[in-house]
């Protein structure tokens, strides 16, 4: 214990690993925000994206901080809603049948148009759906009409193929924004409504409707092509991608650990034995048994990892802590101890295992990141976890959903940075500490 | 120079014994076929009573360590009979033999080597008191101080938080032998406890080992390349040659009047009346040492020895016949 109080207090030497503490910290710290504000369950469903969850947020979205860079306004989506209403009225006609008039208007300032609109509509009603009649009023005074139809599924506005028709040609959310008497298609800017007149067949009767206008940006990573927001992915990845890397590390370190000390241990056959076994296993390549495994049995990370540290229990490090273990072995105090009485678990975790520490701390900390890419890696040949939201898994949807041609840079950008960033945090942390332990690798 | 046992006189009791003592190293390719054995102890007997003394003398790779590790039971024996305190050894299961090694005291060869660098000294002196669960944490604190005290680090706060590497060698030997005694032994094995110390700290060290053996009144078994110190520091000696031993009386008996040809060989070389000289066997006698993978037939000593009797030595291995009252030779010119 001591051993390691001391090396930490070391590590504040070098600056290298400062930083690399500082990286882990900002993970660890991010781990924690994402595991408090968004629950594990409540994570799992929104990388889902059932019932609609993402329905109000629009696809391939970028970062709302581009529009920080001089020359780029991207729209925001925005939402009309009830609050925007600016004339209402309600007219019965007799028969139980009402007619209401509604018309919301808002502010568009863009130089850009905004990628998708929808209209939600929230009706109340038992057998016979509202029926309403859509108009479109531009600040130059043109009414278009939109649609008339039953108030009982959203109105894909982007989607209507004769709207578009009608307008010129031009996708409704372009068309609807379009400057008229400009040479270019170029959004107008200026006060824009939307007049809903509807029929309420039903005594209790209601209608609502929300008004989606889709921007370009969204939240701080931007979206996907599923409109999920990608910080849900870069927030849960960190916690998983550290659970992983770490478990995992731990697995391979302690496995090869006590098989070697094993070997070393018992001699004989036993020794020999093991020794086959990691020749062989070490021709066994990893990545194909994994995506057998991910094939034909399961993608899930804790199935994985176990398949990992499995592989990994007989690998190549054996050799190395073997050639240790037989050095310390032969030291003359590990026979004072058999002479004394301590037994072989005692001499190997009392006597034998603090010398080894000095290589097994900075091997197990290089372990992690490389456990982390592991896992990315699988995800990017589509076998990621099935449920959880990874960056390997976002990397995997930018990779399959063309991000880069399409100029989603954001899309890989985000998560392939946390991914390095992981690295280079653990391997500074790693090789400070190596050096800490193994001072003769300071002069070379 | 030191005193001889003041017990002399009394007869005590048989304290550890060994009867016809093998330990074999069985050669093994890939761990399972046996391909050969070194016989590294093979066929060695001898009695020790509390209180005394035995040094063993041989030269390097003869098994005299074989056979120090297969007293405290780090060896198995491959044939034989051991006995301590009454006690027969063999066939104990691990728990048995764990304790029954606890009760043997042994000081190594390489004081460093002998110390885990990474405890304290209170530490090491502690480990044999936890693994053996003897009292309370008190009791052993009080213990630790204690040997320290006997083997005269003191004042025990300057040295009871070191590590071994801020201690001398031979303050690292007083380490040592503070261990072998933390447990209150009765019987203690020295393998070469002074070769690797410095030679202005060796007779300190023999003395304190002597002092501990006065004050508790324990059996020793000292093993050692330098005859020197031997006539002072011991009653018994044993010559071992090729695995088994060639001669065995009282010191006395053995440098005045050595009988085996190999022990005269490696006496004459020195003036008589100065043992201190007789330090090495490099030189004497002519020849290889014998090879415990394939020994020489009959006699071990056949190849090197200066009176060989032609079709007896060299196809017979010489019984132990007993020259003298408690003076045993392995030779055939002592035959009867
Ligand atoms: N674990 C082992 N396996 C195989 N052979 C061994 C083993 N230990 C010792 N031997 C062999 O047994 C023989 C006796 O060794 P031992 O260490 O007892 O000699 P020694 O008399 O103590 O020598 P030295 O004076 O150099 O310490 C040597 O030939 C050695 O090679
Ligand atoms: S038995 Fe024969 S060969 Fe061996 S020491 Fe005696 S005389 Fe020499
Ligand atoms: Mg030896």
């Amino acid at each position: 214990m001591k051993i390691l109080i001391d090396a930490i207090r070391q590590l504040a030497r070098y600056p290298s690993a400062i930083a690399g503490l500082i990286i882990i910290g900002t993970l660890i710290g991010m781990s924690f925000y994402a595991v408090i504000t968004i629950p594990y369950s409540e994570a799992i469903k929104l990388w889902q994206g059932r019932d609609g969850v993402w329905n109000e947020i629009p696809r391939n979205a970028e970062p709302k901080w581009v529009n920080l860079f001089p020359g780029i306004n991207l729209p925001e989506t925005f939402i009309l809603n009830s609050e925007d209403i600016v004339s209402k009225s309600l007219q019965p006609l007799g028969g139980g049948i009402k007619k209401i008039e509604k018309r919301m208007e808002f502010d568009f300032g863009y130089d850009c148009f905004p990628q998708e609109m929808s209209l939600f509509f929230d009706a109340t009603y038992d057998e016979r759906p509202p029926h309403v009649f859509l108009t479109w009023l531009t600040p130059d005074g043109r009414e278009i009409n939109l649609a008339e139809r039953r108030a009982d599924a959203p109105y894909r506005i982007s989607l209507d193929r004769d709207l578009a028709r009608e307008i010129g040609g031009l996708a409704p959310e372009v068309g609807l924004f379009a400057d008229p008497f400009a040479e270019e298609i170029v959004p107008l800017q200026g006060r824009y409504g939307l007049q809903i007149t509807g029929w309420l067949f039903e005594e209790d009767s209601s209608l609502d409707v929300r008004l989606v206008v889709f921007g370009q940006v969204h939240g701080i990573a931007g979206t996907d092509h599923m409109r999920r927001d990608l910080m849900v992915a870069l927030l849960w990845g960190a916690p998983i991608a550290l659970t992983f890397g770490f478990l995992a590390a731990v697995g391979v370190t302690a496995s090869t650990f006590i098989i070697a000390a094993i070997g070393v241990w018992f001699g004989r056959w036993v020794d020999a034995v093991i020794r086959w076994i990691t020749q062989v296993n070490i021709i066994l390549p990893v990545l194909p048994i994994l995506i057998i495994v991910g094939t034909f049995y399961s993608r899930s990370i804790w199935v994985m990892l176990g398949v990992i540290i499995a592989l990994s229990i007989f690998s190549a490090g054996i050799f190395v802590y073997r050639a240790m273990f037989l050095q310390i072995k032969g030291m003359p105090y590990i026979e004072a101890a058999k002479a004394y009485g301590a037994s072989n678990f005692r001499i190997i975790f009392q006597y034998m295992l603090p010398k080894l520490v000095p290589v097994l701390i900075p091997a197990f900390v290089m372990t992690i990141p490389a456990m982390v890419f592991l896992e990315a890696s699988l995800a990017v040949l589509g076998l990621g976890d099935p449920l959880l939201p990874t960056w390997g898994k976002v990397l995997k949807d930018a990779w399959v959903n063309g991000a880069l041609l399409m100029g989603h840079y954001y899309w890989v950008l985000l998560p392939s940075a946390l991914l390095m960033m992981t690295g280079l945090g653990f391997a500074m942390v790693g090789y400070a500490l190596d050096r800490i332990f193994n001072p003769r690798l300071r002069e070379s | 120079m030191l005193a001889v046992s003041v017990r002399r006189g009394v007869e005590n009791k048989i304290l550890f014994s060994a009867k016809d003592l093998c330990t074999w190293f069985e050669l093994r390719r890939w761990g399972f076929f046996r391909v050969g054995s070194v016989k590294a102890v093979d066929g060695v007997s001898f009695e020790l009573r509390r209180g005394e003394t035995i040094t063993i003398v041989g030269e390097s790779g003869c098994g005299k360590s074989t056979l120090a590790k297969t007293i405290l039971g780090l060896c198995l024996p491959a044939r034989g009979e051991l006995n301590f305190d009454g006690k027969r050894l063999n066939g104990l299961n691990t728990r048995q033999m764990r304790s029954h090694r606890s009760k043997i005291g042994y000081i190594q060869q390489d004081p460093y080597g002998a110390l885990p660098p990474f405890m304290t000294v209170r530490r090491i002196l502690e480990e044999p008191l936890r693994i053996n669960k003897t009292g309370k944490k008190e009791e052993m604190k009080r213990r630790v101080r204690e040997v320290l005290a006997e083997v005269k680090l003191t004042p025990v706060e300057d040295f009871i938080d070191k590590f071994p590497h801020m201690l001398s060698g031979g303050q690292q030997q007083r380490v040592v032998i503070a261990r072998s005694i933390v447990m209150k032994p009765r019987l203690i094995v020295a393998d070469e406890p002074i070769s690797m110390l410095d030679a202005s700290v060796r007779i300190e060290i023999l003395e304190l080992i002597r002092g501990l053996q006065h004050a508790h009144n324990l059996g020793v078994i000292y093993i050692t390349h330098d005859l020197s110190t031997v006539r002072h520091f011991s009653e018994h000696i044993a010559v071992m040659y090729g695995a088994k031993f060639a001669e065995k009386a009282k010191v006395k008996d053995i440098l005045d009047n050595p009988l085996h040809p190999y022990t005269r060989a490696l006496l004459s070389a020195v003036p008589k009346l100065d043992p201190a000289n007789v330090t090495t066997f490099k030189e004497v006698p002519p020849g290889e040492p014998p090879s415990l993978l394939k020994p020489p037939s009959g006699c071990r000593f056949h190849p090197r020895c200066y009176a060989i009797i032609k079709g007896l030595c060299d196809v017979e291995s010489p019984l132990e016949f007993e020259a003298k009252k408690g003076h045993s030779v392995a030779c055939w010119l002592y035959r009867k």
